[in-house]
């Protein structure tokens, strides 16, 4: 199988790829923009399909003109990235498959591009509690993108909940796809928040439409009489095969349920999340070195630690969109400079965009970010692997029977994070569970190792038998 | 939602027909298969091996607990897959 | 007696085990975690079908049985090790793989295999029907190899063997010619033996305790399908996989082995390829690998791989398990080389380096595995390319 090879491949048409796509193609250079869903935009920009149109989508977008602006580029849509074969001193062979979602005739392409920008963004991550494998729990990621891009609330009375300021746009966007948000719980007190939000006020100018986007939630909030309570949480669903009510409860500053706060709210759904995880499967593959955070280690041009691997956007820690726009330039610009050196360079002024906003990025953490008391909620028969369903006390069983310490051995003795999500969801709180039970793993971190980035049927893997050539 | 309260405004969309477990569920030409189910009502189609039900959780093709059978081809993730006028889709039952 | 036992793995275990038992105070020393490296990265093949007659698969008949017999140790306090007789159907796709194949089952027949020449759709109905000799061998078995690994530790700790994770081996300890002990990185842990069963880490480990041993890695790389209703119900495997298992070609190799798993999965090897210890996944051994499991198997090619994982196989240059003292240097012992069948071989490696180490006498021939034995001696002085 014969490869392409364009000077710049991005993979990701969120705001950071289709920011990296657009700099890199103003630059000169031959650029292949791809991404695995039918529609650019990502997770942020998802909207209805082109057979659904809508006259006034942007009522639940911000950024949209910088969509419409961006979007007209050419995306390889449905084209999912499988595999990246690690070359070290270049970018990685890719080896994508075009077609419908995991379908099963897809059309093999294979990419040898001279620089690769990785945009792959990030998902939820969502602390287990009890009931949460009930159907009417989702993400809060999930009420967002079915508002968007189905026009469907997850349910008419739904509780949002969790940790960040993504629990505020999903709320927006529940109210005005039909439902009614019972309430807003963030997890942290407001003691934290107003420490991080406000510390440093001078620095929090440079993004003050970012802090005037969260100020405009918040009103809309108040004009939706939805309340929103700090150092609160759901800490169980319940129902028989769906939720039909949660238990919400008071939490200390270390997430920790305060005894005796709890309060039964009868709801038909509720939407959690406790922040991002960096979607870091091809950077991984491709030998990109992560921050201890889990993103990828990036410099101040968006390379990362491979030569002629970029990356931009969540994938590189939590940021926001306005984040990962500017690390899309500044990414799309040095990758195109690399493939050809005899083009322009980034400006100090794009460099000071991306500069600015991960001060943000770090207010985000420090006043968001996970605290260990949340284990509190959980019980024994908690499941803690949705997919293999292995519970709390499966994990603190598996670590006392074998003694051992090591993330790869448990995983194969409980089955947690070996099921059909590879991980995906439960990873971290398996690694951070396992930490506790085994007095620290020895090779923790091994969760984001996906050689397959997503499902290949072994026929198309067969029909690419004869096709390769040797690497 | 009510297209008439949307906000959005919607326009005119074709309407496609699904098989779902031998049953015709009707749906609009763009929507997920996820989001034919979810818009009929359909809240759970999994089960797990334990029998316990499922449906969509992260909603952006990452948990794939929304794995459905289409055409006969197990394993799709219904909340990614674009639904097809005339598909035909089982749900999945491990226990 | 004190003995140091260098690895983790499931040869390191089976040997603290059946040491810890007979009263030896052991201690086990792993780098890394414990059930970590090539026994967390394979099938857990328990295989007599894939030997010939001779001293591997004397070793092999010998560990089925006190595969059986342990069983009632880790049934009670631990995770099932997934136990199961299934059996290994061997198919031939070709008139010539036909021939081979039965006179390969008539000699092993000699050696005490049970090989049965059957109507392969008979056994596994969604076989391809166009194949042309299969033949079943009941003594196959299969354990999940990680959870086995555990189990064999766990029954060591409790004879008072203890389990030192996180710790490297530096150097060797010394007392005059004698190995007295290892340097670690968790400092300096003495013994009357220690013995190396560091896997394709072991050729590394002898170095730094001051001796030569050629044990070189043999890439393998594995298809994890989502879970299914179970279609496939015994080991099946292509007749060429005995050919790669013997071969002595570094290139790729590929060869089917595809069977179910307790846990509802599809397992689908197995390449062999030597270079070195790289770990990257590459499509044109994924490619490679599913080709040869549709010719088996054509209504899997539907089905979904879920994820993909590759592991290193301990290589000697004449295959055969490097077991016993090592010569050149009283005090140090050797129980590796097991390549593909280390799962299978560890409860006999763990019995004979026992019996050799106790002056107990041996239940199987133990020349055959010897350090110095005729095939290996050639290979004990460093090679150039090392």
């Amino acid at each position: 199988m014969s490869a392409e090879t364009p000077d710049v491949l991005v993979v990701g048409a969120g705001p950071a790829g289709l920011a990296a796509a657009d700099a890199a193609r103003r630059a000169g250079a031959r650029v292949v923009l791809l991404d695995a869903a039918g529609d650019a935009g990502g997770q942020y920009w998802r909207h209805l399909p082109a057979s659904r149109p809508a006259a006034a989508e942007r009522v639940l977008h911000h950024g949209w003109d910088r969509f419409a602006a961006l979007r007209g580029q050419e995306v390889l849509t449905d084209a999912q990235v499988w595999l990246a074969e690690r070359h070290d001193d270049r970018p990685p062979t890719l080896h994508v498959l075009v077609g419908p979602a995991d379908g099963s005739d897809r059309v093999r392409r294979t990419f040898a591009p001279t620089t690769l920008v990785l945009a792959t963004g990030a998902y939820e991550r969502t602390l287990p509690f009890p009931g949460w494998d009930l159907p009417g729990v989702f993400t809060a990621g999930a009420a967002q993108a079915l508002a968007k891009a189905e026009r469907i609330a997850v349910g008419r009375r739904v509780v949002v909940a969790g940790a960040g300021p993504f629990l505020l746009p999903v709320a927006a966007s529940l109210v005005r796809t039909g439902a009614q948000v019972l309430g807003v719980l963030e997890a942290n007190g407001w003691r934290r928040l107003a420490r991080a939000w406000s510390a440093r006020p001078a620095e929090l100018l440079s993004t003050r439409h970012k802090a005037g986007e969260l100020a405009g939630y918040v009103r809309d909030l108040a004009r939706h009489r939805i309340p929103y309570r700090t150092g609160t949480a759901v800490v169980a669903a319940h129902g028989t095969d769906r939720v039909t009510s949660v238990t919400v409860a008071r939490l200390d500053a270390d997430w920790a349920p305060v005894m005796g706060s709890e309060r039964r709210v009868p709801a038909d759904a509720v939407c959690v999340s406790h922040g991002f995880v960096p979607r870091t499967e091809l950077a991984v593959s491709a030998g990109c070195r992560l921050t201890r955070d889990g993103g990828v280690r990036t410099d101040e041009n968006g390379l990362t630690s491979v030569p002629g691997v970029y990356a931009a956007g969540e994938i590189t820690g939590i940021g926001g969109a306005d984040l990962a726009l500017a690390e899309g330039v500044v990414a799309g610009l040095a990758a195109a400079a690399a493939a050809d050196p005899a083009g322009g360079g980034i400006s100090a002024g794009q460099r000071r965009d991306r500069t600015v906003n991960q001060r943000f990025a770090a207010r985000l953490e420090a006043a968001h970010g996970i605290r260990p008391g949340w284990v509190g909620w959980l019980a024994d028969d908690t499941v803690i692997c949705r997919c293999e369903e292995v519970t709390a006390g499966d994990l603190r069983a598996g670590a006392a029977a074998t003694g051992s310490r090591g993330l790869r051995s448990l995983k194969l003795s409980t089955r947690a994070g070996l099921g059909v999500c590879q991980g995906r969801v439960c990873g971290r709180t398996v690694e951070d569970l396992l930490n506790r039970h085994t007095g620290g793993l020895l090779d923790a971190g091994r969760t984001e190792t996906r050689p397959l980035a997503a499902f290949v049927r072994l026929g198309e893997l067969a029909a690419g038998a004869d096709k390769e050539e040797p690497a | 939602m009510n297209p008439r309260q949307d906000p959005v405004r919607p326009g005119p969309a074709s309407p496609i027909t699904v098989i779902v477990d031998g049953s015709a569920v009707r749906g609009l030409a763009g929507q997920t298969v996820a989001g034919v189910l979810l818009a009929a009502g359909r809240l759970a189609w999994r089960t797990t091996r334990s029998g316990r039900p499922r449906g969509v959780f992260c909603g952006i093709g990452v948990c794939h607990d929304c794995l459905v059978t289409v055409n006969g081809l197990a394993d799709v993730r219904a909340c990614q897959r674009r639904a097809a006028d005339g598909d035909t889709v089982s749900t999945e039952d491990e226990a | 007696m004190k003995v140091v036992v260098v690895g983790a793995g499931i040869v390191g275990a089976a040997i603290a085990r059946e040491l810890a038992m007979a009263g030896v105070s052991v201690v086990v020393l792993d780098r890394s975690a414990s059930a970590g490296g090539t026994s967390a990265a394979g099938e857990g093949n328990l295989l007599v079908s894939d030997k010939g007659p001779g001293a591997e698969l004397s070793l092999a008949l010998r560990s089925l049985t006190l595969w059986r017999s342990l069983l009632p140790e880790v049934a009670d306090t631990f995770p099932s090790i997934e136990y199961e007789t299934k059996g290994g159907l061997v198919v031939a796709t070709t008139d010539a793989g036909a021939a081979a194949l039965r006179a390969f089952a008539d000699l092993q027949r000699t050696a005490g295999v049970s090989a049965a020449e059957v109507d392969g759709l008979d056994y596994e109905p969604d076989l391809n029907s166009a194949h042309t000799a299969a033949i079943f061998y009941p003594q196959d078995a299969q354990v999940q190899p990680a959870i086995a690994t555990e189990a064999l530790l766990a029954v060591a700790r409790r004879h008072g063997a203890s389990v030192r994770q996180g710790v490297e081996v530096l150097g060797p300890l010394r007392g005059g010619d004698r190995l007295t002990g290892v340097a670690t990185s968790g400092g300096d842990v003495s013994g009357d033996h220690v013995v190396v069963a560091a896997g394709p880490w072991s050729g590394e480990v002898a170095r730094r305790l001051g001796v030569e041993l050629p044990v070189r890695p043999r890439r393998g790389t594995i298809l994890v399908t989502t879970r299914m209703r179970q279609r496939i119900r015994h080991k099946v495997y292509d007749a060429d996989y005995v050919g790669a298992v013997g071969s002595d070609d570094a290139a790729l190799q590929t060869s089917s082995v595809v069977e179910s798993t307790a846990a509802g999965t599809v397992l689908i090897g197995s390449s062999r390829e030597r270079r070195g210890f790289d770990e990257r996944i590459e499509a044109r051994v994924l490619s490679a690998v599913a080709a040869k499991a549709l010719v088996l198997f054509p209504f899997l090619a539907g089905v979904a791989v879920m994820r993909a994982y590759g592991g290193f196989r301990p290589f000697v240059p004449d295959h055969l398990p490097v077991i016993g003292p090592d010569p050149r240097l009283p005090g140090l012992w050797h129980a590796t080389g097991h390549e593909g069948a280390g799962i299978v071989l560890s409860t006999a490696t763990g019995e004979l380096l026992g019996d050799l180490l106790l002056g107990r006498a041996p239940r199987v021939p133990a020349e055959a595995f010897a350090v110095d034995r005729p095939t290996l001696r050639p290979h004990l002085e460093p090679s150039p390319d090392q």
